[in-house]
């Protein structure tokens, strides 16, 4: 446990003796651990924490991360076509370019003076995105759509002063499971039936369980599976009538063709912005947004930052701020709307710059890119012996593929094709028991009618 | 260029570009990116793309985002990010509780790597096993770092880590048929998130303030168990900087009255290796990542937390965990208890490998030598600091502080008339950020220091010499101090705009609907 008296390392600047000597003359110290004496000896750790030594040497760190790196395969080395609300899009120069200056990546918590940037930066965020969307507020990235969805629900709770949450059955299970966790105990969450034929919500059922205590509705559109919810307005309708508030979740790289949800009757829009401009990181590098109208009682109700822009002392300067900063538990504690902190306020940025950068056609060409790859993708796939399209529906980016008639089971399937160095679609045996045999591809625009018709032909080989 | 300096501060004047707002830069027909067409061989099969969709739902007005050049929108952001202090460019010391310390170069060399950017998290578990092994160390060390028993990194950050626990607690209690159990307990110098995170479970939220001596107050807390108590957050150091030489006291009270205690480590700066949570006897334990650990704040986020939990909560745990099992490390989704899914896929992972490489860089002795520094460091400013005539470090508990310091300069503005903003806003001036401290303002006309390791002598030297500056300044010219910022980007913010809600505007659409025409007639 003693301290080697050479340890110095380039992070540490005051480890050197020298400057650490002068400290603590200044403060009539011989030994740092003279500064620890408030911590009573019961509660000190005597041991050693079993941490391999300093790599201090930034070569030999070099190495051993890179070592370990490169025990990964990426899906720039494998033909991906996995998505499941995490997906490859073209990330353009500029916007890594941005997000990897230091000023951004380093800054954190300043006043919107010396910090003025980060809250223009942010403020231009929230308006792309508002164009895009539709709406007229939208907050600073939270953690992932997941946390979107949780907030925009409990919003719809405490707007609607009910507790009920109506939700589709086709939402991702996964973020399907964070809803619940995050609503238990103050809001039920109530699933409602989906066709078999098409996916799209069963309004029957929809409206068998809609009531006086419904708080509203979540779907997704275009929808976990990839099909898009043809009756949007309908399920607004209902919902509306019945009190409710109207959450839908979307994929905002199909907006350049695709109505946004404030179109077809949502109240709150929220969905994950990891397809603008930021990489996949293993599904590590999300962020949630969420829209809504400009009403104080949407506005009020939000958890997350939300910058807005203000005059200042100077005629025609424009400077940034924080809006309404009372409702934030940064504010008021316990008192506030759910709570706030730190989240993704980086990726939010790279988002900025992609939008900007693409602007209403580089969206559209992007949108129309995609189903087209998509549309093609899913004619080539469906025409292979045993293997159909799951849903008859209309799709964007995604569609799921049925194996039931192959005989060979989706695991086995994307082994072999692993094989032949491409990452299949993603299983959906284990999270629908409707889905067996069944598979969620996603076809961007990273993908060229080789890399389709590769897959294809791979799907070809082993199916036969 | 001055390289003898006269001045104690620098003639610092940050970029001021008076950069447009995005959309003011529109140019119909300009183009930032060019999208590929789809091959030949796909527009003869599917044509179009489009009219395969439904046509109520085509997009039938094209967003309203604005057009310009490549060239246009990378200076637009350069600009913005001269208009933006990072941490990289200042000695930033002034944003206590938030850890802004030095976050390595070659950890963004590490992220960049496309083994790590370039994957995606359903990929076969064969073809991941460098990502998990990092997670999976990640959670050895920090078992060794809390002496806790098992760790996830799907906690978002502290605060959503924080919401994790309060989960864990409302699934524990329910399981052990406790479920009325529906009080939480914190203290007023824990963060904010730690009352407000648990008040989402719907637990209702006790708040213990410290005694005189600034330690929170345990015949408070005595007062506060009782059969409704779930448990205890805690943060120590408390963001004053005091450490809470009872918190196993804490701890054994609330466990008496049958509830669970999660420690709030976002601030361990200063104590790694020194004290743990399990030996102050707690059930969970969270740390930030991108605060002790290094990962970059990146304008607020991206963030991580890792969260550990004891044996006897492990099973609550979200899923899922990464095992290493007969040479291989996988994705265990089996966990007895568990609360579930708390974030899309698995966590933050290039925070993760970020903090992965900083821990390797440091080793045992080097993670010591940081809290040794960080908690040196400190108590030099807090000597130096103490020492300008009306600043004060509050409350006499404890011989030093740990990693920060809150500061009042109550006295200092009865002496001058300048109240803390007034020389938050003047530090920008030179180039440097100084926060108050999180709401509500216990201690009056606050500021709070956080030096950490990443330093030096002269570099700490030079921050305190703008305060000393600025503190002279207020009592020869205090109208110089009222008025500041004078060299920052822009000058005082008209605050009634953000709580109108006639005048908020939060989108550029909503600023030219509420405010287009006066705006206009200025343009």
């Amino acid at each position: 446990m003693t301290q080697k008296p050479n340890f110095v390392h380039p992070y540490i600047p005051n480890s050197a003796p020298a400057n650490k000597e002068k400290i603590m003359r200044e403060l009539g110290i011989k030994d740092i651990s003279e500064l620890y004496e408030d911590i009573p000896e019961r509660l000190r750790f005597k041991g050693e924490m079993n941490i391999p030594p300093a790599i201090a040497s930034e070569l030999e760190l070099r190495k051993h991360i890179t070592g370990i790196l490169n025990k990964n395969i990426s899906c720039e080395e494998n033909l991906s076509f996995l998505g499941s609300g995490c997906a490859q899009h073209y990330v353009p120069a500029i916007c890594d370019e941005i997000t990897g200056r230091a000023e951004y990546l380093t800054a954190y918590a300043g006043e919107p003076y010396e910090d003025h940037g980060r809250f223009q930066t942010l403020f231009e965020y929230e308006s792309l995105m508002a164009e895009l969307l539709d709406v007229d507020v939208v907050n600073v990235p939270t953690y992932d759509w997941g946390q979107a969805a949780c907030s925009s629900i409990r919003m719809a709770g405490r707007i609607s002063a009910r507790n009920e949450m109506l939700v589709s059955g086709t939402v991702s299970p996964d973020r399907l499971s964070v809803i619940k966790n995050y609503c238990e105990p103050v809001m039920q969450i109530v699933i409602v039936d989906f066709s078999a034929e098409t996916g799209m919500v069963n309004i029957n059922d929809l409206v068998k369980k809609t009531g006086s205590n419904t708080a509203g509705i979540y779907f997704e559109n275009p929808s976990y599976l990839g099909f898009l919810e043809e009756q949007g307005s309908e399920i607004a309708g209902i919902i509306h009538k019945a009190g409710g508030i109207v959450v839908v979740g979307v994929d905002p790289v199909s907006l350049g063709v695709i109505a946004p949800p404030s179109q077809y009757g949502a109240d709150i829009t929220c969905g994950d912005i990891q397809g603008l401009g930021n990489h996949m990181y293993l599904g590590g590098s999300l962020g949630g947004f969420i829209g809504t109208r400009d009403e104080e009682k949407y506005v009020m109700e939000y958890a997350w930052r939300l910058f807005g822009i203000a005059k200042t002392s100077v005629e025609g300067e424009w400077g940034f701020g924080d809006v309404a900063y009372n409702r934030t538990s940064f504010g008021v504690r316990e008192k506030g709307k759910e709570f706030v902190g730190t989240a993704a306020a980086l990726y939010g940025i790279s988002a900025a710059v992609y939008l900007a950068l693409m602007g209403p056609k580089g969206m559209k060409e992007l949108g129309q890119l995609i189903l087209q790859n998509a549309l093609y993708a899913q004619k080539k796939i469906a025409s292979l012996p045993g293997v159909r399209l799951r849903f008859r529906s209309t799709n964007f980016k995604e569609f799921v593929v049925d194996f039931a008639s192959t005989g060979r089971s989706v695991s086995q399937i994307n082994k072999e094709m692993l094989s032949k160095g491409i990452f299949g679609g993603k299983d959906l045996s284990t999270e629908f028991s409707t889905l067996q045999n069944c598979a969620l591809y996603c076809v961007t625009e990273m993908h060229s009618k080789s890399d389709i018709d590769s897959l294809v032909s791979a799907l070809n080989e082993i199916l036969k | 260029m001055n390289i003898q300096r006269v001045n104690r501060v620098r003639n610092f004047h940050q970029a001021k570009w008076d950069e447009e707002v995005i959309f003011q830069l529109h140019s119909p027909g300009e183009r930032g990116i060019i999208v590929s067409e789809a091959d030949q061989g796909i527009q003869q099969e599917v044509g179009n793309g489009i009219s395969s969709l439904p046509s109520h739902l085509i997009r039938k007005e094209e967003p309203a985002l604005p057009e310009v050049g490549q060239m246009r929108v990378l200076k637009h952001f350069l600009r913005l990010s001269q208009h933006t202090l990072g941490a990289d460019l200042n000695i930033d010391i002034g944003q206590g509780t938030c850890t802004v310390k030095y976050n390595p170069k070659i950890n963004e060399v590490f992220v960049r790597n496309t083994k790590a950017s370039k994957l995606h998290p359903y990929q076969d578990q064969g073809t991941i096993q460098g990502a998990l092994q990092i997670m999976h160390s990640m959670d050895l060390y920090f078992r060794e770092i809390s002496g806790m028993d098992r760790f996830t990194f799907q906690p978002s950050s502290g605060s959503h880590a924080i919401l994790i626990m309060a989960s864990i607690m409302h699934k524990y209690h329910s399981i052990s048929g406790e479920s009325h159990r529906d009080e939480l307990i914190t203290t007023i110098f824990s963060h904010p998130s730690d009352a407000a995170a648990a008040a989402v479970k719907g637990y209702k939220v006790i708040t213990i303030f410290p005694d005189k001596n600034g330690f929170p107050d345990i015949e408070a807390l005595k007062k506060a168990v009782s059969p409704r108590t779930a448990g205890l957050f805690i943060t120590n150091p408390e963001d004053i900087g005091i450490f809470n030489p009872s918190i196993d006291e804490f701890t054994r009270i609330i466990h008496e009255a049958g509830g669970l205690c999660g420690y709030d480590q976002a601030n361990a700066n200063g104590i790694l290796g020194v004290t743990r949570a399990k030996e102050a006897g707690f059930d969970m334990s969270f740390f930030n990542l991108h605060k002790t650990f290094a990962s970059p704040h990146g304008c607020g986020g991206p963030a991580g937390g890792a969260l550990g939990v004891t044996k006897a909560l492990e099973s609550y745990l979200p899923v899922p965990l990464v095992d290493y099992i007969d040479g291989k490390y996988l994705l265990n989704w089996d966990n007895e208890n568990t609360i579930g899914k708390t974030r899309s896929f698995f966590g933050p992972f290039p925070v993760i490998l970020r903090s992965y490489a900083w821990i390797r860089s440091l080793g045992e002795e080097g993670l010591r030598e940081v809290s040794r520094i960080a908690v040196l460091n400190n108590n030099y400013i807090l000597k130096k600091l103490t020492a300008i005539e009306g600043v004060e470090s509050p409350f006499p508990g404890g011989k030093h502080r740990i990693e920060q310091v809150r500061y009042t300069w109550e006295k200092f503005h009865h002496q001058t008339g300048v109240d803390i903003h007034n020389v938050i806003f003047r530090m920008c001036d030179f180039g440097f950020h100084l926060w108050t401290s999180h709401h509500p303002y216990i201690v009056p006309e606050p500021c709070t220091i956080e030096p950490t390791e990443s330093y030096s002598k002269a570099e700490l030297d030079e921050y305190l010499d703008a305060l000393r500056y600025i503190a002279e300044e207020a009592r020869n010219d205090p109208e110089m101090v009222k008025n500041a910022p004078h060299r920052s980007v822009v000058h005082k913010i008209d605050e009634s705009w953000f709580d109108d809600p006639q005048k908020w505007a939060i989108t550029w659409r909503s600023f030219l609907k509420k405010h287009g025409d006066e705006f206009n007639k200025q343009a």
